[in-house]
């Protein structure tokens, strides 16, 4: 497998490019803001860090970046300096609590929350930089669904939706699903159903927007759009207090339902991407 | 302390008032009254006129800049509260210039204003139309799905092109437009600025296409329609117990196991 990512060419029409899968790169995305996306990521990180994996998160919200509040991390270099040419990008890597490595967007890139060819490529600069030295790069993208988040996702061989169960989260999470099936002829996601009340609730609600899917996306009955249910993460006390707290919760309550729901789905994340 | 509200005593007499007045003889499409009942009512048509001058282009009568920012403002925040699509459309005479050197600016005008209230019948009251810049017109499309969009922009580009402008020297003379649109985008954020230029991009497309040509920024194929959401929040029902079975039956095994062993 080639180590060197192609860019999905333009942005504005994927629909045309067939993606170039890369492996170890995994997109973590929404729809909507405040659903977990960040929290996911890094614990899932530290999960896989804990299973022996080299980790990295790259904070690929590149306009409102939040991933140094969640680990409370405040580096003096960050991926801006990088794209600035003020620093190397191995000066720009910082390890994180959790034992794995953390690419952070740092203050300043609102410049860089729209995507120009420079951003495209100095992104696809800094990916090429990073992919070989990892196991496992998981991308925390932007809520929503500017073309810089897209773009992020286009770069990754898995992506993983969270959700919650509001339904604001799940319509904005089923747009997501529509963009990235259209654009860029995804056929398999991922789905991460955050704080829910009881067992299985998460599974119903996969189902479900696989039927929405099944009955309002899927054109081509050969190529079906597959939602693959990654698990539930129950809403746990223990999940705002790690938050308050700024603390990674697998650090901190590595026993709570949450901590143990995320590790389950990081096993899963592995096997998909590293079959064993 | 007397606040703005509290019936502060105005004396008319003293206002300097002639200039407002002259603006509004002038310029104003309500007339003061001639007669009134108080110096309160006098003094609001007054300010209702000037008002209604500061938002309106002069040549045209169509909304000028400053009201067409603040349209896009509070578009973009019904956008976010209700998300009904809404389409910003940038309109731009082809080789105006040409119309100026060849038949002068007075023509340069007419044909202005041939096209301003060409606009403004075929959009709905709803909708806003605004002079941009120069030769540039934008509208303001609320409330617009997603199919509608091309089909609106198309009709006022045929509207135009069909169009024969007299002119004060006589003779008529025909022109046409590029029209660049984007939606106000549902998902992502947004500011007036980032989907002026969405829409600015698109009229740019437009003109290097060969222009009396629409050019569509193809976002907005991310409509979730009422039937979708409606099927989408099935699991709101989550606490009757009937639904689960029937919605995820074969795989509640009961542990985890069994459900990772179904995704596997």
């Amino acid at each position: 497998m080639s180590d060197v990512l192609t860019p999905p060419v333009s942005t504005e029409d994927c629909s045309s490019v067939p993606l170039k899968p890369v492996g170890k790169v995994v997109a973590v995305t929404s729809g909507k803001g405040g659903v977990g996306k960040t929290f996911v990521s890094a614990n899932m990180a530290a999960a896989l860090a804990k299973r022996g994996l080299r980790v990295l998160v790259l904070d690929a919200d590149l306009g409102l970046a939040n991933l140094d509040v969640v680990l409370n991390l405040y580096p003096k270099i960050t991926l801006h300096d990088v794209f600035t040419g003020k620093a190397k990008l191995e000066e720009a890597i910082i390890k994180a609590p959790g034992g794995f490595s953390v690419l952070l967007a740092g203050s300043g890139m609102v410049e860089y929350s729209r995507l120009t060819p420079e951003v495209r490529h100095d992104f696809l600069r800094i990916m090429n930089g990073l992919v070989p030295h990892y196991d496992i790069v998981i991308l925390d993208t932007g809520a929503g669904i500017s073309d810089v988040v897209l773009f992020a996702v286009s770069l990754a061989s898995e992506v993983v939706v969270v959700a919650t169960p509001e339904p604001t989260s799940l319509t904005d999470a089923y747009a997501t699903i529509k963009v990235l099936v259209g654009q860029q002829k995804r056929q398999t996601i991922r789905m991460v159903i955050n704080q829910t009340a009881r067992l299985g609730d998460g599974r119903a609600i996969t189902v479900q927007l696989q039927q929405v899917l099944d009955r309002f996306v899927t054109t081509d009955p050969t190529k079906p759009v597959k939602l693959i249910h990654m698990g539930d993460i129950p809403a746990d006390p223990s999940v705002r207090q790690a938050v308050m707290r700024r603390q990674l919760l697998m650090q901190s309550q590595p026993g709570c339902p949450a901590a143990l729901a995320v590790s389950q789905i990081a096993i899963k994340i592995q096997d998909a991407l590293m079959p064993r | 302390m007397a606040s703005p509200n509290s019936g502060t005593f105005v004396e008319l007499q003293k206002l300097r008032l002639d200039d407002a007045r002259a603006l509004l003889r002038q310029n104003a499409t309500l007339a003061l009254p001639d007669t009134f009942d108080s110096a309160t009512e006098y003094l609001q048509s007054v300010i209702d006129g000037l008002c209604e001058l500061s938002l309106k282009d002069p040549l045209t009568g169509l909304s000028n800049r400053r009201q067409f920012r603040t349209v896009l403002d509070r578009t973009i925040d019904t956008v976010a509260r209700t998300g009904d699509p809404a389409l910003l459309l940038m309109l731009d005479i082809d080789h105006f210039k040409n119309v100026n050197d060849t038949y002068g600016h007075q023509a340069g005008d007419q044909v202005l204003q041939a096209i301003a209230e060409l606009l403004a019948s075929c959009l709905r009251p709803m909708d806003t139309v605004a002079r941009y810049g120069g030769e540039e017109f934008a509208v303001i499309v609320p409330n617009c799905h997603a199919y509608f969009g091309q089909a609106v922009a198309e009709r006022i580009r045929k509207s135009i092109q069909d169009l024969s402008i007299p002119i004060f020297s006589g003779g008529e003379i025909q022109v046409t437009v590029s029209i660049g649109g984007a939606f106000a985008p549902e998902w992502v954020r947004s500011t007036a600025a980032l989907w002026t230029e969405r829409a600015d991009l698109q009229l740019y497309r437009a003109k290097t296409e060969g222009r009396n040509c629409v050019s569509m920024d193809q976002q907005q194929e991310i409509f979730v329609s009422a039937e979708e959401k409606n099927m989408l929040f099935g699991h709101l029902a989550l606490g009757d117990p009937a639904w689960i079975e029937s919605v995820a039956g074969d795989s509640q095994s009961g542990n985890a196991n069994g459900s990772s062993q179904r995704v596997n």
